[in-house]
């Protein structure tokens, strides 16, 4: 079972480094023939990086939209980023100190994942022009975040599965050598979750996320009269007259 | 055209419920053979339905390699929604293909079939379909009701850009013949004739020489408009519809008498006497290109030192973003560019280059070069409508919205009273008349007259607390749209005008 488990769990990682790279090198390969920032745009690469800083951590454009997505959407991308580094501590020993520190905002950030995740998908739900762009996949993908909160915290605060020995299987994975996995549904639901997860965010919306710094609207710098900026094929149309 | 009424003004404007099929079957006239082969374009669709299928297909596959935003916005969106409420075509017509998420699916879904794989292995699950002729009429329909004004790429978390997917959309379109009539008609008059109205030079000449005269009756001054002289040191490129359609005509005098009471040496040229191009409406580069090329031979072979363009919204889209790429109207080229050098050497870098009128205005008037009655402008309560194109997609003068800056300085330079529109509608966040993008056509009029609503609404109340009684604005596409919907909502067709219309009622001329 342990066995199943790892290897699955390589299979599946490979498979999101790889097929990660692929998508982002197919965006970095393809040409920008013209400028397009939407105006108004930095006129200068250090604000070009603020701006994307801006975008990323606040959710800039987000906030001018819309603000129940927002806080919904803040909410949930905050949490799932504590969650995320609470993570470390399977991964690594002596855990760093930092990872210690923010231990127990990590637990409660679970919950309030699961509560942005839930008001996301009320809206989805309940409000009609979202619920008209919804496709099957939008709310599955949210069943399956929630479905991954909702059994961490279970184990975090319910049923409690032996973390020493899930740690233990995690470094050994990582050295490629195989220690026993504690046989538990709910972690072996949870661990199911997050490979499937990881196997399709290369193929799906997932992808908003390298997506959002190859965006040329948000990217480039406002200085197309300062600057030619010109695309290998659209230069070869000029060595043709 | 008579029974086209003008929706009602929703009371608080909450974001309306969906009509789904309001707006189906609404489409301009599909070109025809002789407007479609002008151009260079298959003159219709294949009689074989496989055949348009997989030439689609080739063409979107080729889109996706030759434009980056194209193939990031395919992949990024999440359905998020932040843009559904945001498009002034949906808030008018409650179409929800309208939504700016919902115009984009209707190619996502194609692009998910064809190209990715969840797509190929469970078109249900993510919303993947077929491509048919039915699905191709829907893109032909949806995607010229939008007039790639951008205002959704404000809100996207990923600043997903629906103008270009509209415009791979109309590429692809006319790639297999599929073609809107007004755009490719135009494009084909600016190539044969030399501006999109179809004005032969010698017509012009007459035009120019009859607005002499009446600008003398009005003024007692001699103010030229002067065509084709080389030499001169500005190139006046500007929309044609300035050359006699109203109140457009207002702010070309405008442009004449600033650079008279300035003393710079102008000219317009017959070869390039359009600022529009629509090669930019239907995503086409080699449109594009050939025809923002006129204005670079114009520029040579007339040895101008500096281009300047007049009030146009798209056009100074295209001149200030994409000359510089398209033709080399510009600076910083490398220095082995031979092709950008020609011209680059010959320009007046001192300069921007190119140089929106606005901004000419602007620094004559910093330079204490220009003087104005303001009170000529008394009788105006004015307010500024941002036009799409110079708002989202350009800049003027030297820092980060500048486009919004400028042309209120000068309002503000040449008359006492300016108010503004509600926040939300104006600088990036302005709505679009609701006839850009290749729709200023009469077949759309009822697509037009429901797109303004938002504006309309605006407009209303600043005329209700401040009396405002003219809108101001730097569109030829704006102006033409206005005059015509705005009696429509029961204004006066006069209240729309040219920045440099209310320059030319205040300038002081004579020997200054
Ligand atoms: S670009 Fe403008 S017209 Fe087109 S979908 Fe976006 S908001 Fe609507
Ligand atoms: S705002 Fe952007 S990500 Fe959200 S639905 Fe619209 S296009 Fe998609």
């Amino acid at each position: 079972m342990s066995l199943l488990f790892a290897i699955l769990l390589y299979a599946t990682t490979l498979l999101f480094v790889v097929g990660l790279f692929q998508r982002i090198r197919g965006y970095a390969n393809t040409p920008v023939p013209l400028k397009i920032p939407t105006t108004p745009a930095p006129t200068t690469q250090t604000g070009v990086v603020l701006r994307m800083t801006r975008e990323v951590l606040f959710f800039e454009s987000l906030f001018k939209a819309n603000l129940w997505t927002w806080a919904m959407s803040a909410l949930f991308h905050g949490s799932l980023a504590l969650v995320l580094l609470r993570h470390l501590r399977y991964f690594t020993e002596p855990v760093w100190g930092w990872v210690a520190l923010i231990q127990p905002f990590g637990a409660y950030a679970g919950i309030t994942m699961l509560a942005g995740l839930g008001g996301l998908w009320a809206r989805r739900l309940f409000v009609e022009r979202i619920r008209y762009i919804s496709t099957l996949s939008d709310h599955l993908m949210l069943v399956l975040l929630m479905g991954i909160a909702a059994s961490g915290l279970t184990m975090k605060f319910i049923t409690h599965t032996d973390v020493v020995a899930v740690k233990g299987f995690f470094l050994g994975w990582l050295h490629f050598s195989i220690q026993p996995l504690p046989a538990d549904a709910i972690l072996a639901l949870h661990l199911f979750s997050v490979m499937a997860l990881l196997a399709i965010f290369p193929f799906s919306k997932l992808l908003h996320a390298p997506g959002v710094f190859f965006s040329p609207t948000r990217n480039q710098t406002d200085d197309p009269r300062e600057k030619r900026h010109l695309s290998a094929w659209a230069a070869k149309l000029e060595s043709e007259n | 055209m008579a029974d086209v009424a003008a929706p009602a003004y929703r009371i608080i404007p909450i974001i309306p419920a969906l009509k789904p099929g309001a707006m189906e079957g609404k489409g301009p006239f599909v070109a025809n053979e002789k407007i479609n082969e002008a151009i260079g374009f298959p003159g219709k669709m294949a009689e074989n339905w496989q055949e348009t299928h997989d030439a689609v297909i080739a063409k979107m596959g080729e889109l996706l390699s030759k434009y980056r935003s194209l193939k990031v916005y395919m992949d990024a969106c999440v359905h998020c929604g932040a843009c559904s409420d945001k498009c002034h075509y949906f808030i008018g017509t409650q179409d929800p293909k309208n939504m700016p998420v919902a115009r984009q699916d209707l190619m996502r879904s194609v692009y998910r079939r064809y190209f990715t794989l969840p797509g190929k292995l469970f078109p249900k699950l993510v919303g993947a379909r077929d491509l048919t002729r039915e699905v191709l009429d829907e893109w032909y329909n949806y995607f010229n009701q939008c007039s790639e004004c951008r205002r959704c790429s404000v809100f996207c978390p990923y600043g997903i850009d629906t103008a270009e997917v509209t415009m791979a959309a109309r590429e692809i379109l006319d790639s297999v013949g599929y073609g809107q009539k007004y755009s490719n008609e135009i494009i084909g008059k600016v190539h044969r004739i030399g501006n999109n109205l179809g004005l032969p030079g010698p017509a012009l000449q007459d035009t120019l020489e009859g607005l002499e005269e009446d600008v003398k009756d009005a003024t007692g001054i001699d103010i030229r408009f002067p065509m084709d002289v080389k030499g001169a040191e500005v190139l006046l490129i500007t929309p044609s519809a300035d050359f006699f359609a109203e109140p457009h005509i207002d702010s070309l005098i405008g442009y004449a008498k600033v650079f008279h009471a300035t003393g710079t040496s102008w000219t317009l040229s017959s070869m390039a006497s359009e600022a529009g191009n629509f090669g930019m409406f239907i995503g086409n580069y080699e449109q594009l290109r050939k025809i923002a090329l006129r204005i670079r031979e114009a520029a040579l072979e007339l040895g101008v030192k500096r281009i300047v363009v007049g009030e146009c919204g798209h056009a100074w889209r295209v001149a200030y973003s994409f000359w510089n790429t398209l033709t080399g109207v510009g600076d910083g080229a490398d220095a082995n560019d031979r092709f950008a050098q020609m011209l680059q050497k010959q320009l007046d870098h001192r300069y921007k280059q190119p140089t929106h009128i606005c901004e000419f205005t602007w620094d004559m008037i910093q330079d204490e070069r220009l003087s104005f009655d303001k009170s000529k402008n008394d009788k105006h309560i004015i307010t500024f409508h941002d036009s799409c194109n110079v708002a989202r997609g350009s800049r003027m003068g030297d820092f980060a919205g500048g486009q919004f800056e400028i042309p209120r300085n000068i309002i503000k330079a040449v008359a006492n009273n300016y108010v503004e529109m509600r926040d939300g509608t104006t600088r990036e966040q302005t709505f679009c008349c609701g006839g850009g993008g290749g729709l200023l056509t009469d077949d759309l009029i009822d697509l037009r007259v429901k797109g303004a609503l938002p504006r309309m609404e605006v407009l209303q109340e600043t005329v209700d607390v401040h009396g405002v009684n003219f809108m101001a604005t730097i569109c030829a596409i704006c102006k033409a749209q206005f005059t015509k919907v705005m009696p429509i909502y029961g204004f006066d067709r006069r209240m729309v005008g040219g920045v440099h219309q209310l320059v030319s009622n205040a300038i002081i001329l004579g020997d200054k």
